[in-house]
Formats: C-alpha cells, sequence, structure tokens
C-alpha cells in the first residue's frame, strides 16, 4: 500500500518534471526548426511546425545575404563586431578584476572598506545612469562609434563584477599564506603569481564566462553607441526584425537568432557546471 | 641613487599603478557617472549637453508626463507579477530537482539554457509565439479548435503579463539554482529527525527545510527585483512598449528622452528616477545584510 503510494508520487515528479522540461525546450526548438523552413511555408501554416521541406539555405542567407538596414551582407560583419568586442572585454576585464580583487582582499590597504563598496555600487547602477556621460566621454577620446570605444565601456563596466567575483574568492585564501610568504621577501606581483593566481582557475572560469555571456547578449550600448555595420548582433537582430516586418522572413530570421545565440549557449553547454557553481557559491555567501 | 633602489623604485611604481589603475576606474566611474548624470538632470540640457540650472523643472515634467506614469504603473504591476512568479517557479523547479531523479544534471541544464540566452532573442522569439496570427493561437486554431484566443500581445490590458511569461522563461533557472543550492545545504540531522517525529515529505519540506530557505529567498527577490527594474532590451524586443503604451518601462522612458525626444535633462532626470527606485529596495536588504553579519560577528 505505501509502496503503491510512493510509487504513484515517484511518477507524478517524474511526468511534472518531463512536461516542464518540455515547456522549457519549446521557444529553442521553434527557432531551429523554422530556421530551416521556408517563408512560404511558415506564412501558410504558423511559427510552430516541422520542417515539410528541409531550407537549410535560411543559413547561408542568414549569414552572408540578408539586408540588414539596407546593408545587403547578413548577419556576419555583426557577428564579427560582437566577437571583437566580446573577446578583448572579457580578457582585460577578468584580468585586471583579479589584480583588483587579490588588492583589494588581501593588502587591506587604507580605505579598501569604501573602494569595495563603492565597486559593488558599480554591479548594481543602472546603465541609464551612464549612457550620457559615456557619450561625451567617447567623443572626447574620439571613439564614437567604434569598437574600441565599447571594449572600453564593457571592461571599465565589467571590472565591478570581476572585482566582486575574484575578492569574495580570493577572502579565503588564510592570511597566514600571506604573511609567510611576506616574511620570505616576496612582494606584491610575487605573490600573485606565485600563490594567488595558481589557486584562481574556480573562480577565473566563473568570470569568464559571466563576462562573455553579459558582453555578448548587451544592446542597449551596442544600439546607442554603434550605428550601421559598426554595430554588434544584438542591435542587429533588431534592426533585422524591421526589415522582416516588412517582408516577411521568418526562416532567414531564425536561422540569424540561431547563429547569434549560438556562441553564448556553447560556453554554457561547456561551462555552466562550473559556472552554477560558482555563481551559488558567490551569490549565496 | 644605485641602480639597484632605482629598480625598486620603479618596482613600486608598477605596483601603485596596477592596484590603484582598476580600482580607481571601476569605483571612480561609478561616483563621477552618478554624480555628472545627476548635475545633469538639473540643467536645461536638450540635444546637447550644457551647463545652466533649472532647479526641479526637469523632475516635475518627468514626473508630469502620462509616459512616465504610465511607465511607473507598469514596473510595479510587471516587478511584483516578474519577481514573485518567477521565485516561485525557481523553487518549485528546486523542489523537484531535489528528488534525487535520474536525468538531474540534464535536466538542470534545460532549466537552466534560457539564462545564457540575450534578452533580444528571448523577446523575438516569445513576440513569435505569442503573436495571434503566426503563434500558438494559429496553431491552434488550424488544428480545428478555431474559437481559441490567446492574443494577451496584442491585448492593452494583459499585454504586460507576456513580459512576465518571457521573464519568468528566462530567469526561473537562475532562481532555481539558488534556492537548489539552498536546499542541499539543509542540514540532513535536521531532516532526519524530522522523519523520526513521523512528518512526511510534504510535512517535512514545509515545516523544516522551507524555512531555513529564506535568506537565499530575500536575496533571490532583490536580485529579481532589480531585474525587473532594470528591464530595457526584452520590451524592446517583445512588444517595443506597445500596443500603445501598454508596456512601457521606465528604462524606456529614460532612452526615448535621452536619444529619441533630445532632452538630455530630462532624460537624466528620469534615470535619476530609475535609481532611487533601485536604491528603494537595495538600501533596506544591505542594511539588513550588515545588521546580519554584525549579528554574527557577536555571537
Amino acid at each position: 500500500m505505501g509502496d503503491a503510494r510512493a510509487s504513484l508520487a515517484r511518477t507524478l515528479i517524474y511526468a511534472a518534471a518531463v512536461l516542464l522540461a518540455i515547456a522549457y525546450l519549446v521557444p529553442l526548438a521553434v527557432v531551429v526548426l523554422n530556421s530551416v523552413r521556408s517563408a512560404e511555408e511558415i506564412a501558410q501554416t504558423s511559427m510552430i511546425g516541422w520542417p515539410r521541406a528541409w531550407a537549410f539555405g535560411n543559413y547561408g542567407t542568414a549569414w552572408s545575404e540578408f539586408c540588414i538596414a539596407q546593408t545587403c551582407t547578413g548577419i556576419r560583419p555583426y557577428m564579427l563586431n560582437s566577437a571583437l568586442v566580446t573577446v578583448p572585454a572579457t580578457v582585460l576585464s577578468t584580468l585586471l578584476g583579479a589584480v583588483a580583487g587579490y588588492a583589494i582582499s588581501l593588502w587591506r590597504f587604507r580605505g579598501h572598506a569604501w573602494i569595495f563598496g563603492l565597486v559593488t555600487l558599480g554591479v548594481f547602477l543602472p546603465e541609464q545612469m551612464r549612457l550620457i556621460p559615456w557619450t561625451i566621454v567617447l567623443r572626447d577620446v574620439g571613439l564614437t562609434n567604434t569598437l574600441t570605444g565599447l571594449v572600453m565601456i564593457h571592461t571599465v563596466q565589467g571590472l565591478s563584477f570581476t572585482t566582486l567575483f575574484c575578492r569574495n574568492y580570493y577572502l579565503s585564501i588564510p592570511q597566514d599564506l600571506m604573511k609567510a610568504a611576506r616574511i620570505d621577501g616576496a612582494g606584491f606581483f610575487r605573490i600573485f603569481a606565485r600563490i594567488v593566481l595558481p589557486l584562481s582557475p574556480p573562480i577565473l572560469i566563473v568570470t569568464v564566462i559571466w563576462q562573455f555571456t553579459h558582453i555578448w547578449n548587451e544592446f542597449l550600448y551596442g544600439v546607442t553607441f554603434t550605428t550601421g555595420t559598426q554595430q554588434p548582433i544584438t542591435a542587429a537582430l533588431i534592426a533585422l526584425s524591421a526589415s522582416v516586418a516588412d517582408i516577411p522572413q521568418h526562416g532567414v530570421q531564425s536561422a540569424a537568432v540561431t547563429i547569434a545565440a549560438l556562441p553564448t549557449l556553447l560556453v554554457y553547454l561547456f561551462g555552466g557546471r562550473y559556472f552554477v557553481r560558482g555563481l551559488t557559491a558567490g551569490a549565496v555567501k | 641613487m644605485t641602480a639597484r633602489s632605482a629598480l625598486a623604485g620603479s618596482r613600486r611604481l608598477a605596483e601603485y599603478l596596477v592596484i590603484w589603475v582598476p580600482l580607481l576606474l571601476s569605483a571612480g566611474h561609478v561616483v563621477l557617472f552618478t554624480a555628472w548624470t545627476t548635475w545633469m538632470s538639473f540643467t536645461p540640457s536638450t540635444l546637447l549637453p550644457v551647463n545652466g540650472w533649472v532647479g526641479w523643472r526637469n523632475y516635475t515634467s518627468v514626473l508630469g508626463t502620462r509616459n512616465w506614469q504610465i511607465a511607473f504603473d507598469n514596473l510595479l504591476l510587471f516587478g511584483a507579477g516578474f519577481v514573485i512568479l518567477t521565485a516561485l517557479t525557481g523553487l518549485l523547479l528546486a523542489i523537484l530537482l531535489d528528488q534525487r531523479m535520474r536525468g538531474e544534471n540534464l535536466l538542470r541544464s534545460i532549466f537552466l539554457y534560457p539564462m545564457a540566452v540575450s534578452f533580444v532573442v528571448t523577446g523575438t522569439v516569445w513576440s513569435w509565439l505569442l503573436n495571434p496570427g503566426m503563434g500558438i493561437q494559429k496553431l491552434v486554431n488550424d488544428w480545428g479548435w478555431t474559437g481559441f484566443r490567446f492574443d494577451w500581445l496584442i491585448d492593452r490590458d494583459m499585454a504586460i503579463w507576456t513580459i512576465v511569461i518571457a521573464g519568468i522563461w528566462q530567469s526561473s533557472g537562475f532562481a532555481m539554482a539558488l534556492f537548489l543550492a539552498g536546499l542541499r545545504s539543509v542540514d540532513g540531522d535536521l531532516i532526519k529527525a524530522a522523519q523520526i517525529d513521523g512528518a512526511g515529505p510534504i510535512r517535512t519540506y514545509t515545516r523544516v527545510i522551507l524555512p531555513t530557505l529564506w535568506p537565499i529567498a530575500v536575496a533571490v527577490l532583490v536580485i529579481l527585483l532589480q531585474f525587473a527594474i532594470k528591464t530595457f532590451d526584452l520590451v524592446r524586443a517583445l512588444t517595443g512598449g506597445g500596443p500603445g503604451l501598454a508596456t512601457q518601462l521606465p528604462a524606456l522612458v529614460v532612452y526615448d528622452f535621452m536619444f529619441q525626444r533630445g532632452h538630455i535633462g530630462r532624460g537624466s532626470a528620469a534615470a535619476v528616477l530609475m535609481l532611487l527606485t533601485l536604491l528603494f529596495v537595495l538600501v533596506p536588504y544591505g542594511g539588513w545584510k550588515i545588521y546580519q553579519q554584525r549579528r554574527a560577528a557577536r555571537g
């Protein structure tokens, strides 16, 4: 009797889990399936359906031919822009954040608590508070509408997150280890290189994944500070959906959306496990 | 001065630069930019920033526009709906995953993957699914149930809930991850003791496990609430703020003032109002955290 009830409960739990999993997968399935359906087929039926004829050509069109705001280059240049912004900004903000986090957590110079408070504030400060100042800074240093400008913005803003992540992680390095190293005559850089950096891979993985997905997915700065073919992929997708509103090309649009989402999905697929572990360890603290 | 001490001196300088440049950049730009935008909100700046003093005029005119009033009302509704439903969904998923099922890793990945996707992608995909002319409604109508209606996207009263739906899909995995970490760190002896006392699985949850989760629940609510206040891309991609002003939110109003109407002064005032809304949530939370730390430190 008790066993029957337990196995019924078990079945219900599995059924609920499977149903929810399907619900979460539907949006992904819809995009991927539409990316290989023709515009006519989608127009005749709906956005939700199995392809009758495989229209793999959508990918070629989306990648290099489709017209976005009168420029018929497909999404290739915008993907390249996003990569050229995301990779340097991720590397720079992670490295600088690691050093800054190390300085705040282990060197405890005067005023470290204040600096840390301000860095934390940077995590929460809305982007809208920074739009006009960044516009003026970009104009004054001559980086308006350039990828270098976006790299600079994302590096500086990303520092808030990377410093915070690294600081929280480095706090668990015992002060005695630091003292011993200093007695041995090791300075700021040598301690960082010999002691701190070898302990860092778990937090650096989290930081890199966080920065990569955030910068790749960022839209507001991209659309505000760049125009035309200098825009990152998120801004291009919005421009593309405006073109699609005139001439329905949902198959090609789906292919573009799939390609645009692929880099972060891959990063998540391969690094997600570490990311969740780090995220939960850091956020629950 | 010997070469040796010159070397030591230049190394010290390098140390100072490496420590202070990133710290000053990350802490300094926060202070400087906040002060800058706040100052701008008191100037008569329109297309270009200018100096001058207009007092509270930008604030009174922003607060007086229908655009801002509707956006703020929408934020209250969206914020409440999104935060509560996302947290509850996340909690449900976490409890489900806590049942030691086979395929747990796969399920966790499925519930989490939306987090890796941009709001632009999420908004675009949900705009298709929820579009009555080509999404779920069209599909069900084609199946033969011609009277079926699911047209919230074009319904002024319901459109805000489409943003909530897409938001839940995107963010509930994050809430789940935090709740799951909490569930897994509950003391095993506590659960055993409850079972020995004859508590069934449901009672064990409601009486023993869930009460230990509330510090995490508060963190989840605060993080989700600040997501809600900053929401911009999702609305741009899903509804564009429409139909009419039905899904307008403060972040869109700021952008509209600054870059579409060319009124930097009012845009800055709206941005400061956004920040104040955010502080209204964060300051009590920060105070509570400090209070807890002090109490823990005392013993």
